[in-house]
């Protein structure tokens, strides 16, 4: 069970997940960042649920290209994620990676990749060096339900399967695989079916209520950190925005996005709050403005004025610097 | 100096490497209770067990994702792709992720993974089974490319993939599995960078890598002994990077090039190695530098098909002859 304490503090990280995408919004659509930027609100219940159930910076996560906020809950700081949108020096991934790419690994966040379905191997790999160094730590593969239509979720499940992984799947199902709605790309709607034939214990839960996810994070989490094995849990979630902000959106309609806009995850959280009397409506707003100027004054500021890589240095990070091995050593 | 076959010696370095440090481990297609279809790692599954020595599932794209994976937390997987043409599968997770991790993190992360693949054309095992890739490999930033052309490079240059920083895909070939040379019983690294000069000459410079490097030699031999005519031959035994310094050297010495390659010409090692030619000595040429290589075909099953469109040291012979005018 969350204490007030924990939901006042989901509630407040949430809506600085919510302010930080609204802030990459502004920042693409004056084309002060570049590429494809793929944006979280209305899915914020997942990743907060999940990591609030994990240990963030200690657990291993992955995940696509809506990485930023997943980037954050592991511990990076939010000025250089927002740097690397920006594409500078300062940025997690010196500028080089961009919105799909964040990483920061100390942290343990093992980026975001851009191949749908790409990261289901490599979570199943970490998990695989995590069990042969013996540790406690857990992987966590955070995707949509569209990448379950890739091989690499069937092969991947499938060896975590028969080598007992510590490895949990996180899917979250916004219905969607970039314009095209699930039932006319998926025969079985439900993903946690899907996993299940593979003898992997799995689940369905409410991703929009935080709460929620948390209780079957925490179930999902435990079972995998016992050592019995991987875990998959589908979140059933929306997104407000288009797949990408190059998306113009238009293949759903009002009606189902007012119907998911009842249930904003903020929305919830907030309201139970208020209803329990532990919070107020000006509490909440006061909250807002505070975190809008702190992400505007502080963290889109210094990506702003964050210097860009220096060309010089174009052909850094393709290969190791002075590996001995590639010199060798003839005895 | 014992003298070992070439999957000897590449389950010598497995050994020795997995003895070494606990965090290396061999995965792929039957490498582990049956020990390999070619025995590159026979007895290891018994001396390391199952974790360490994985029979993986058929999913080559996804193995090969899971050792890449396994990488970024510090562990050296040797991931063996059972024919390069199988490889085509996993080419996303070689290019997409172990390729490019270390740029896009900008140098946060990487993935020392080994991936040891044979390819090239053994006996009528079709188009399928008979491909050669390592054109589609060394055009890719972010990867290394080497390719053994004896036991001694075999064993050298998997010490030193697995030891190295940067993923490592090692092309070996199916018919050089049972070839016997010397290597050496003290433990070495081979460079996984520059190129060998294997006969020294001063006529004509024959390139050559893998496979290709035995039918130069074969084919310096027979110059030598009916013409007179001393080849230089220069084993790339690293394609990615390509040695420009070593392709300089031995084209500024002998003024004439002929490359020798196992595949297809279009696009391939003999093209690359022509415009490092242009680009470095183009003015040391006194003639046109020429291609070996195979037809541009699928592999034919029938055996006569099969010779026909694969060069052989015969070839090599030919071509140099032209080159030197003398057919």
């Amino acid at each position: 069970m969350l204490s007030t304490d924990d939901k006042k503090r989901l509630l407040q990280e949430m809506l600085f997940a919510r302010r930080f995408e609204e802030a990459c919004y502004q920042g693409a659509q004056e084309r002060k960042i570049g590429g494809f930027v793929h944006l979280y609100p209305g899915q914020e219940a997942c990743a907060h649920g999940v990591f609030k159930a994990a240990r963030p910076g200690r657990d291993y996560a992955i995940t696509g290209y809506r990485d930023h906020i997943h980037a954050i809950l592991c511990g990076a700081d939010p000025k250089e994620v927002m740097a690397e949108l920006f594409g500078k020096e300062t940025g997690s991934s010196k500028g080089r990676g961009g919105s799909m790419h964040i990483f920061d690994v100390e942290h343990r966040f093992m980026g975001g990749y851009s191949l749908v379905g790409g990261p289901f191997p490599l979570a199943t790999g970490i998990a695989k060096g995590i069990q042969l160094k013996g540790d406690d730590d857990i992987s966590i593969c955070f995707l949509g339900d569209a990448s379950n239509n890739q091989g690499t979720f069937h092969e991947s499940l499938n060896m975590a399967s028969i080598w007992k992984l510590p490895v949990l799947y996180i899917c979250e199902n916004n219905l969607y695989g970039i314009g095209t709605r699930i039932d006319r790309s998926t025969s079985e709607l439900d993903q946690y079916k899907r996993a299940a034939v593979y003898n992997i214990p799995s689940a369905q839960a409410d991703g929009q209520d935080v709460e929620t996810v948390y209780e079957a994070a925490k179930i999902a989490v435990d079972h995998v950190r016992s050592g019995k094995g991987p875990y998959f849990l589908e979140l059933m979630t929306y997104r407000y925005r288009g797949h990408s902000m190059s998306d113009s959106n238009a293949y759903r309609d009002d009606k189902e996005e007012a119907e998911w806009a009842k249930r904003d995850p903020i929305k919830i959280l907030r309201d139970r709050l208020i209803e329990a009397g532990d919070y107020s409506m000006n509490e909440y707003k006061a909250l807002d403005k505070k975190l809008i100027a702190e992400i505007d004054d502080d963290i889109v500021k210094f990506a702003e004025e964050s210097p860009e890589p220096d060309v010089a240095d174009l052909e850094k990070y393709v290969l190791a610097d002075n590996d001995p091995y590639v010199r060798g050593s003839m005895n | 100096m014992a003298n070992l076959m070439y999957w000897e010696a590449i389950r010598r370095a497995h050994d020795e490497e997995m003895a070494n440090d606990p965090l290396v481990i061999a995965m792929g297609e039957d490498i582990g209770v049956v020990g390999g279809t070619y025995k590159a790692t026979q007895g290891l599954y018994e001396k390391y067990g199952p974790e360490r020595v994985m029979d993986t599932p058929i999913s080559e794209n996804s193995y090969t994702g899971l050792g890449i994976g396994a990488s970024f937390i510090g562990v050296r997987p040797i991931i063996e792709i059972m024919s390069v043409n199988f490889a085509w599968l996993a080419l996303d997770q070689i290019f997409n992720s172990a390729a490019k991790v270390r740029y896009m993190s900008g140098g946060q992360l990487t993935a020392p993974v080994v991936i040891r693949s044979p390819g090239g054309t053994a006996h009528q095992l079709g188009a399928q089974h008979s491909a050669r890739m390592e054109k589609v490999f060394m055009g890719i930033a972010g990867l290394r490319v080497v390719t053994p052309s004896s036991p001694k490079q075999a064993y050298g240059l998997l010490k030193s993939a697995v030891r190295c920083n940067d993923p490592v895909f090692i092309n070996e070939h199916e018919l050089m599995y049972n070839l016997k040379g010397e290597v050496p019983d003290e433990e070495f690294f081979h460079p996984l960078e520059g190129s060998d000069v294997a006969r020294e000459g001063s006529d004509i410079t024959l390139f050559g890598y893998n496979i290709s490097v035995r039918w130069s030699l074969q084919a310096a031999d027979i110059l030598s002994k009916q013409h007179g005519i001393e080849c230089e031959v220069i084993d790339l035994y690293s394609l990615s990077p390509l040695d420009r310094e070593g392709i300089k050297r031995s084209v500024s010495k002998t003024h004439k090039a002929i490359i020798v390659e196992e595949a297809e010409a279009m696009v391939g090692v003999g093209s690359e190695v022509m415009a490092i030619i242009n680009e470095e000595c183009f003015f040391e040429l006194d003639a046109p530098p020429v291609r070996v290589s195979a037809a541009h075909v699928p592999i034919p099953f029938n055996h006569k098909l099969e010779q026909a469109a694969v060069p052989d040291a015969k070839d090599v012979v030919n071509a140099v002859l032209a080159t030197l005018g003398k057919s």
